[in-house]
């Protein structure tokens, strides 16, 4: 199971937003090239843990480490992170009025191939760039003209997250419930893509809240988060138990330890 | 009042004198004006129109009545404001008219001074017939003085190939007056667009109030573009009054940059059925700006559609004011009008005030409004920072794309990038 060396090293994290404690002493290692699911009921900080990794500034670490590829993770600004590889698709996300997502995605671009000491992409060559990018997952370019995320149905905008990743080809990408909100066909279209972006340099953190996407997806690793830690790990299976059995008799095994 | 003693004697003296030699009809315009201008004097901020704006500044100040300027700028010197290497260009500096900076390729866009005398006609038939001067004073001060300024005419079916310029620069030496007057007539089924420009060539505390007045026929289409990029100690008063016959489309894009206190009234009345209207701009605004655009979107027919779109920006202590108000006349059933303001507040001291008045007199409609004033969008930022954009580059971003968002709806390529180049470097500094 494990593939390459570790990339995320996360030690007994605890995490609060807004006084209240959500995450109380996580503890996670993901290797290169691995797919990790992280599963859970509602409220069990399933999306603490995804947007405290990319630095969302609400959140405050209260104790614990999370080390990658080296570097201290949480000491890092949230740009800082992206430009180390890091990636969050969100699961809200958000519309900017007036950028399109074809100057959204060069502008970004640019700044990570700016931290790699490259040369920046002018629109020409983006454009280029771009539909090789666009062609590899088999999609059009029709969201490129449009402001980022503005006006787009629930599906697109989850479709549009997993485009960046494509272009901006993160090496630790956690996918923050990508799956909600989406129909059987978007869900489809969206797993084959991710499966396409697999790769040995590339690991996923992938949170749901169903196992649905795991049909699609085959993760390396399952972890169940419950009340803020992770109460079990195992394999594939585990979610296919998860989703014969709920999460109760796991929150109850949480209450107790 | 001693300012408005001041106008009316100054407005006297140049009747007697310098526009001596008008046509009855036009004489009696004047006087009609002044006299309404008289009555009003200048409004006041107990007046629900006025109650952001205060215009003491110039109720206060004084101004002299601009003159025929004694050194006409060269051709370079304006050369930054020209935005077409072809097309009809009119130019007027501090109000006059310079036949020698101008381009007028056929009698049909011209100087309203000349054709008010040559071929008064089309004028008569037209000018003051929608601007209404009743409770505007401003409007009606400029037509007791109305003498020069852009007069555009599009025959029926005609269409004019390029965009025509109006640029309306002021030297901005003295603390004077001007008062551009432009018409703009388009005929059924004609199509034109303009852009109207007004600059500075130097940093002066003048203050300019125009007033153009739009009429579209039965089937035409306008597409019509403003930029206000006064000195920065200027005071800029306008109004701006379009008028749609039966299936006509209006575009009306509005970019104020510029100005120490600027107020622009701008109405647009559908008249016809089946019309259709966009009403887009912009303000960007920082030091001690203060720019209240006034917008009345008057659906008088049924089965037309507006859309309003305006965003602010704003910076440092400027101020931004926006009112959109919208009239459903009773029997304009079918209409379908939206309308935002969003404001972006780039600073504590910076304020924004947006009020939207919805007048519905019709059963039968669909309007929708919404107004945002706030600093930029945390989440926006993160999500920005998330993809590797720093802090600075992030915010730059969003703002350009309140600018943008605006600017993108203007169809003239070469004015889009040049405001876009002004928005950039505003934004830089």
């Amino acid at each position: 199971m494990a593939k390459g060396t570790g990339l995320l090293e996360v030690k007994g994290l605890r995490v609060a937003v807004a006084g209240n404690e959500i995450l109380k002493g996580v503890d996670l290692a993901i290797r290169e090239g691995e797919v990790h699911a992280i599963m859970g009921p509602n409220g069990s900080g399933k999306s603490t843990l995804a947007q405290v990794l990319a630095g969302h500034p609400a959140y405050t670490v209260l104790a614990g480490t999370a080390r990658y590829d080296g570097k201290d993770l949480l000491d890092l600004k949230p740009e800082e992170r992206a430009r180390a590889g890091v990636f969050l698709a969100f699961q809200y996300p958000v519309e900017i009025r007036g950028i399109t997502n074809s100057y959204f995605l060069r502008s970004a671009l640019n700044a990570l191939r700016r931290e790699r000491g490259e040369a920046e992409l002018d629109p020409i060559d983006f454009l280029q760039f771009l539909e090789q990018k666009l062609e590899a997952i088999g999609w059009d370019d029709s969201m490129m003209n449009r402001p980022v995320n503005e006006g787009f149905s629930g599906g697109e905008k989850k479709r549009n997250e997993i485009l960046q990743l494509a272009v901006l080809e993160p090496r630790l990408a956690i996918l923050d419930e990508t799956d909600s909100g989406l129909d059987i066909d978007a869900l489809k279209t969206v797993a084959e893509t991710v499966n396409k972006l697999r790769g040995p340099n590339r690991s996923f953190l992938i949170v749901t809240h169903y196992q649905r996407l795991l049909n699609h997806i085959t993760p390396d690793v399952v972890h169940v988060l419950a009340d803020g830690r992770i109460v079990k790990s195992g394999g594939p299976e585990l979610a296919l138990e998860l989703e014969a059995k709920g999460y109760d008799w796991l929150r109850d095994a949480a209450m107790v330890s | 009042m001693a300012h408005v003693d001041q106008l009316v004697g100054s407005y006297r003296a140049w009747a007697a004198n310098g526009a001596s030699g008008a046509p009855d009809w036009l004489r009696d315009l004047r006087e009609g004006g002044i006299a309404r201008f008289h009555e009003l004097g200048f409004p006041n901020m107990k007046q629900e129109a006025w109650r952001f704006t205060s215009v003491a500044p110039i109720a206060e100040g004084s101004f002299e009545l601009a003159k025929a300027p004694q050194k006409v700028p060269t051709l370079e010197e304006i050369q930054p404001f020209l935005l077409f290497e072809t097309g009809h260009r009119l130019v007027f500096v501090d109000g006059f008219f310079q036949r020698s900076l101008s381009m007028p390729l056929f009698d049909d866009v011209q100087s309203l001074a000349r054709v008010a005398t040559e071929h008064p006609d089309l004028v008569r038939q037209h000018l003051g017939k929608y601007a209404a001067s009743e409770n505007r004073p401003f409007s009606a001060l400029n037509t007791a003085f109305v003498n020069d300024g852009a007069l555009v005419h599009v025959p029926a079916k005609a269409a004019v190939e390029f965009p025509i310029q109006l640029l309306f620069l002021a030297t901005g030496g003295k603390p004077v007056v001007s008062h551009p007057r432009n018409l703009i007539v388009v005929d059924r089924e004609a199509r034109a667009s303009i852009v109207e420009t007004y600059a500075a060539l130097d940093d002066g505390a003048y203050w300019t109030n125009a007033v153009t007045e739009i009429v579209l026929g039965d089937g035409a289409r306008v597409d019509y573009h403003r930029v206000q990029q006064e000195s920065s100690r200027a005071y800029h008063v306008a109004t701006t009054q379009s008028h749609q016959g039966r299936d006509s489309t209006l575009n009306l894009h509005f970019v104020a940059f510029g100005g120490r206190l600027a107020r622009h009234d701008i109405g647009a009345v559908m008249a016809g059925p089946g019309g259709t209207l966009i009403l887009n701009g912009l303000y960007l605004l920082g030091g001690q700006q203060h720019a209240d655009h006034h917008t009345t979107i008057d659906h008088a027919a049924d089965h037309c559609e507006s859309h309003e779109y305006f965003n602010g920006v704003l910076d440092e202590k400027s101020r931004g004011v926006f009112t959109g108000r919208i009239i459903v006349r009773p029997g304009a059933q079918k209409t379908d009008s939206k309308q935002t303001n969003n404001n972006l507040l780039l600073s504590a001291d910076a304020h924004a005030d947006s009020q939207p008045q919805l007048e519905i007199y019709a059963d039968d409609v669909k309007c929708t409004h919404g107004s945002t004033v706030g600093p930029l969008d945390p989440r926006a930022l993160f999500y920005l920072r998330s993809r590797g954009m720093g802090e600075d580059e992030a915010r730059r971003l969003l703002t350009y794309g309140f600018a943008a968002e605006i600017l993108g709806r203007m169809g003239v390529v070469s004015l889009r990038a040049e405001l876009d180049r002004i928005v950039r470097v505003r934004l830089a500094a």
